[in-house]
């Protein structure tokens, strides 16, 4: 990754200008043109640098649930269920972790009610037990990646 | 205008949904992309953009922002460190770890007795293990008496990792 890459990630983590331009905004930032800022988000996005780019969305502000929840997947059975959890449109994250508890997943879903039959459909569907584990409570997130 | 809280109204409403579907898969990559996204809905692009500041506002929008894959930067090793601490003091222990720069994400949450005594999850992302470990010793440092067992587990697959998408 080159310095002017470096530069857009460290800079546009935390937050990117709503603007009628925002791009040339942005790029005054990190010392290059609208065009060349544009470009290099696209590069990024599709060499898989970055995930994403754009607005990241709150399903519990937005009125929906969120949680983490886990399985412990006997190794055998380990892509069966995997492909079971992923289909579900409200798994947004799944991790494969080293654990006994060794599936890790978020749901995270605008229709609170859905959580709930999420999780039993997961449950019912795999015939494992499901770990709930939804957060009580959340401490000051920082999740920047300083280059 | 101040923003009250009302009850009766939902978070977000049906223009506030529309935009949410439009920008799913990112904000476009044009110059003007909330233009682009006004003509796309049918409103003005001030009315995009005010909707969307206020979206930042009640934190329906976290951040607009860029989001690297650790991955590709060269923070391979990625532990999800759990700690057994006592609940009366997981508030103020929470707040300690959180603001520990190393720490990406810190949250309490329910333990599963007797397989999951954790209440507390600290995320740590390094460059390889070890420094992964370096910083997980310095949250028990931090933690004191108080860590009564904890665990690091490292992430050996991503299987998923779409984000939020709405319901039909």
């Amino acid at each position: 990754m080159d310095a002017v890459n470096r530069r857009i990630i460290n800079a546009f983590q935390g937050g990117f200008p709503i603007a009628e331009r925002p791009y040339a905004e942005a790029a005054m930032r990190v010392g290059i043109e609208e065009d060349e800022l544009i470009e290099r988000i696209g590069d990024m996005l599709d060499a898989g640098t970055l995930t994403r780019f754009g607005p990241l969305y709150n399903a519990e502000a937005m009125g929906g649930a969120l949680t983490l929840a886990a399985l412990a997947v006997p190794a055998e059975r380990y892509d069966e269920v995997a492909e079971i959890v992923n289909a579900f449109p409200e798994v947004a994250h799944n991790y494969e972790r080293v654990h006994a508890l060794n599936m890790w997943f978020v749901i995270a879903t605008d229709d609170p009610a859905r959580k709930a039959t999420v999780l039993a459909e997961i449950e019912a569907k795999t015939g494992l037990t499901v770990y709930d584990m939804p957060k009580e409570e959340e401490f000051f997130i920082g999740l920047h990646f300083n280059l | 205008m101040t923003a009250q809280p009302n009850r009766t109204e939902p978070p977000v409403d049906a223009m506030d949904r529309r935009i949410i579907e439009a920008t799913q898969e990112g904000l476009p990559l044009t110059p003007r992309p909330y233009h682009e996204l006004a003509v796309e809905l049918g409103l003005t692009p001030d009315d995009v953009m005010a909707r969307m500041r206020a979206m930042l506002e009640r934190g329906v929008i976290r951040r607009i922002s860029v989001v690297p894959n650790h991955y590709a930067l060269g923070f391979e090793a990625n532990g999800m460190s759990v700690w057994d601490v006592p609940d009366e003091r997981a508030h103020e222990l929470g707040h300690e770890i959180g603001t520990l720069d190393f720490v990406s994400h810190c949250y309490r949450r329910p333990r599963h007795l007797p397989l999951w005594p954790y209440n507390l999850f600290a995320m740590v992302h390094g460059r390889a293990r070890e420094e992964v470990e370096r910083k997980v010793a310095r949250i028990a440092e931090i933690l004191g008496a108080a860590d009564r067992g904890h665990e690091v587990l490292y992430s050996t697959r991503i299987l998923k990792k779409t984000g939020l998408r709405l319901s039909a």
